[in-house]
């Protein structure tokens, strides 16, 4: 899609979140203040300063930057040689040539199925998929093929380099196919890595060191924070660590478990609680699997309550595998059931998105009943 | 609506209440013969593996003046679509069909409603075309209760299952192989009935369309392909993403046809042509040469990909209702002022349409959990927000 378009398609899906949900970025000061200082790679944050930018931008950094810092790296999907639907692809073919930086037909499978082939090559293949909701037609390629490679054949072959990259996620008026988080599948299949970032910082890191992890890895993006989510972003190269979660706030009475753009809702919820003298410990899961029991455990056994919300239908959703885990680890500890606030188990609809939406009143409903509970 | 489309080809159907008379033809001079009248295709047809049909096409003044009706229709509710965008009242993802009218039209005129129909998202026309309602239409981009699926598809989803089309999907190529399963219970049935099986030249290079083909032909199935070649997915062109833009040819051992898309007699042919062959031998891909006007979607100007230039050439010398119009006047079938009238009459039913159309309500909030089975689950609605919603499984 043309850029300008793409830019106009943003305008008005940011328009449209503030209409919604009030302010559903995640606040500069918010994510920027606790977050764990960014890890430097080798190069030491790259020796640049910081600059303001929002989500894509900051995904379209860290591409610059794997592309820079590892000439065996491709970036490749549909439409990202004109910088792909979303911005975040901006540039890279006139910087890298077109040998290293193209487009590819409409055919997902197909995409998937030669990036696992690169990558099976030691090359790092950075596939975009449009939107997650055509992750689909890819999903046998990257749950038969990508996921088990290295396994099946007793470490002969791997394909470690490959990162799918993919759009994900309400935007407020996407309808029933540009909507959708279907992160919750790729979490059943041992051998991948799922992680979401929550806002710019996040992103870039985490998206370096997804695409240099030696797994493949599945990177969700939240799509309406691509423009709407603003701050501070080291200029240079770093990463943040996989399987590691992040206490955002510190807090005595609940723990709260999030990941991508919910983390925006949880964290306004949190500050509603607050003023009711609810104390919430908010956590930011980043990698969905394999994810970091150690750090939601602590939280749990100090806090003896947790909720977890996500916007995928609830019903097998990511937030049942947490639940039943941390029921299994505290369940001494636990004072009262494990909240899920999630999407409805209907299809992602139309009309009436904010009903499906784990909105931050139905969030701090589930807080205080938990609480009081 | 399409009351013309509604009349021309049900014509026992009623026509809907709503649907005001809107020409006086006995006080006008437009001709409503229905006397044979031949004419020749713009161009010739290109065959794969089979022999075209004849480039003459006997048509007749009736069929004309609909046809050119039926599209200035469709161009019309099309460009009240982007406004209603454009306002806020149409959300979601909104894919228009201008430029591409001669497809629906002509393809409707070589079957009957007997016979199926599946796309994918552009969808709007096509249900016109199949006599779907211009308020229920309107209705569903902009999600209301009177809309044809309710209000809970949107523009990529309309359908109307009493004139068997199998409607709007919105993962690229997916409805490909459905086209052949529908086809498959089509032969069983031996009622002489096809499917028209549509999907765009950015599809034409998905596997399933493979898939698809080689069941098709492995099992002769009475399915016509129609790739609509736009020559853009999105904001590529098709010799960028396609090693061979030879659409019709890409079947290999499946036979194909070219088709001037922009010539709804020619349309009209192939798709005539193609029902008799597909029933007789199998599956036969039609390459229809087309264009859209509009940008991809509502967020794509159309205009980054492509010169405006080339938008205005073929405006200018391919418009499908233009070289109707040109028909019409030549053969002195109506003149030109009639014509125009016609035309805002088809303006002023559109816009009593919309009036319609914006009367309905947002469908009720159950709606959100309604379908997702047959039962329904027992899923319950307790409100907007700040109320638990349970899912009770069976
Ligand atoms: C599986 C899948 N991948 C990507 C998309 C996004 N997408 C929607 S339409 C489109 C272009 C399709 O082009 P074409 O088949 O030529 O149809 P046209 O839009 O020209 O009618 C793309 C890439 C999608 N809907 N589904
Ligand atoms: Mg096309």
């Amino acid at each position: 899609m043309a850029t300008k378009a793409a830019l106009r398609e943003l305008g008005r899906n940011s328009r449209a979140a503030a209409g919604i949900g009030g302010s559903r970025g995640f606040a500069a000061a918010a994510a920027a203040a606790p977050a764990g200082v960014a890890e430097r790679s080798e190069g030491g944050g790259g020796g640049g300063g910081t600059k303001a930018v929002n989500l894509f931008t900051a995904v379209n950094q860290a591409l610059h930057i794997a592309l820079e810092t590892d000439p065996r790296s491709y970036v490749f999907g549909e439409d990202v040689g004109f910088g792909g639907v979303f911005r975040c692809t901006t540039g890279l073919a006139d910087r890298f040539g077109r040998n290293r930086v193209f487009n590819t037909p409409l055919c997902e499978q197909g995409i998937a199925g030669f990036a696992i082939g690169l990558a099976a090559m030691g090359n790092r293949a950075i596939a975009e998929v449009q939107f997650a909701d055509y992750i689909f037609p890819a999903f046998d390629q990257i749950v038969n093929e990508a996921a088990k490679f290295r396994y099946r054949s007793g470490n002969e072959f791997n394909c470690g380099g490959l990162t799918i990259r993919s759009p994900y996620g309400a935007v407020g008026h996407g309808g029933h196919y540009h909507s959708q988080s279907p992160e919750a599948f790729f979490c059943h299949v041992p051998g991948l890595k799922v992680v979401i970032p929550r806002s710019p910082h996040e992103a870039k890191g985490l998206l370096l060191a997804s695409i240099r992890d030696p797994n493949p890895v599945v990177f969700f993006e939240p799509k309406w924070l691509y423009r709407l989510s603003v701050e501070d972003v080291p200029e240079g190269d770093y990463m943040l660590p996989l399987s590691q979660a992040e206490v955002i706030h510190q807090g005595s009475d609940i723990t709260l478990v999030g990941w991508g753009a919910q983390l925006a809702v949880l964290e306004q919820a949190c500050e509603d609680a607050a003023k009711d003298g609810i104390s919430c410990e908010l956590i930011d899961l980043r990698t969905l699997i394999p994810w970091d029991k150690e750090t939601v455990e602590a939280s749990v056994s100090k806090t003896g309550k947790l909720l977890v919300s996500h916007e995928a239908p609830i019903t097998g959703g990511f937030g049942a595998e947490i639940a039943a885990s941390i029921t299994e680890r505290c369940f001494q500890r636990l004072e009262a059931p494990v909240a899920r606030v999630c999407g409805l188990d209907t299809p992602f609809p139309l009309v009436y998105e904010p009903f499906y939406m784990p909105t931050k009143n139905k969030i701090l409903d589930a807080i205080k009943a938990t609480v009081n509970y | 609506m399409a009351a013309t489309i509604l009349r021309r080809l049900n014509p026992a159907g009623a026509a809907p209440p709503r649907a005001a008379p809107t020409l006086d033809l006995a006080r006008r001079a437009v001709s409503d013969s229905s006397e044979p009248l031949t004419v020749e295709t713009s161009l010739p047809f290109k065959p794969h593996l089979v022999d075209p049909p004849p480039r003459t096409v006997s048509t007749t003044p009736r069929e004309l003046l609909a046809f050119f009706r039926d599209m200035a229709l469709m161009r019309r509710a099309e460009i009240a679509a982007d406004s209603l965008y454009k306002a806020k009242l149409i959300r979601g993802f909104c894919h228009l069909y201008d430029g591409q009218e001669a497809v629906a039209v002509g393809m409707e005129a070589a079957i009957t409603r007997r016979d199926a129909i599946i796309t994918a998202y552009r969808d709007h026309c096509l249900y016109l075309a199949r006599g779907g309602d211009l308020v229920a239409a309107f209705a569903e981009l902009m999600g209301r209760q009177d809309g044809c699926s309710r209000g809970k598809g949107g523009s990529m989803h309309f359908y109307k299952k009493d004139a068997n089309f199998y409607g709007g999907h919105g993962i690229v190529g997916a409805q490909v192989p459905l086209g052949c399963g529908i086809a498959f219970a089509q032969r069983y049935r031996k009622e002489g009935t096809v499917t028209f099986d549509l999907y765009g030249d950015g599809a034409a290079n998905q596997g399933q369309l493979f898939e698809a083909l080689n069941m098709a032909a492995l099992w002769k199935l009475p399915v016509i392909l129609v790739c609509e070649n736009n020559h853009y997915g999105m904001g590529t062109a098709e010799w960028k993403a396609s090693k061979s833009p030879a659409y019709y040819k890409r079947g290999d051992y499946v036979p194909g046809l070219k088709v001037d898309g922009m010539d709804v007699l020619a349309v009209k042919q192939a798709c005539k042509f193609a029902k008799e062959h597909v029933l007789e031998n199998g599956p036969i891909i039609l390459e229809m040469d087309t264009y859209r006007y509009h940008g991809h979607s509502m967020s794509d100007p159309g205009s980054t990909y492509r010169t405006r230039d080339e938008i205005a050439g073929i405006r200018q010398e391919r418009d499908p209702i233009e070289r109707v119009r040109k028909l019409i006047l030549t053969h002195d079938l109506a003149t030109a002022q009639e014509l125009k009238d016609m035309e805002k009459e088809i303006r002023k039913e559109v816009d009593t349409a919309i009036a319609k159309a914006k009367e309905s309500p947002m469908p009720d909030t159950s709606e959100l959990f309604k379908n997702v089975y047959v039962n329904d689950c027992g899923l319950e609605s307790f409100g907007v927000d700040r109320k638990v919603v349970r899912t009770v499984l069976p």
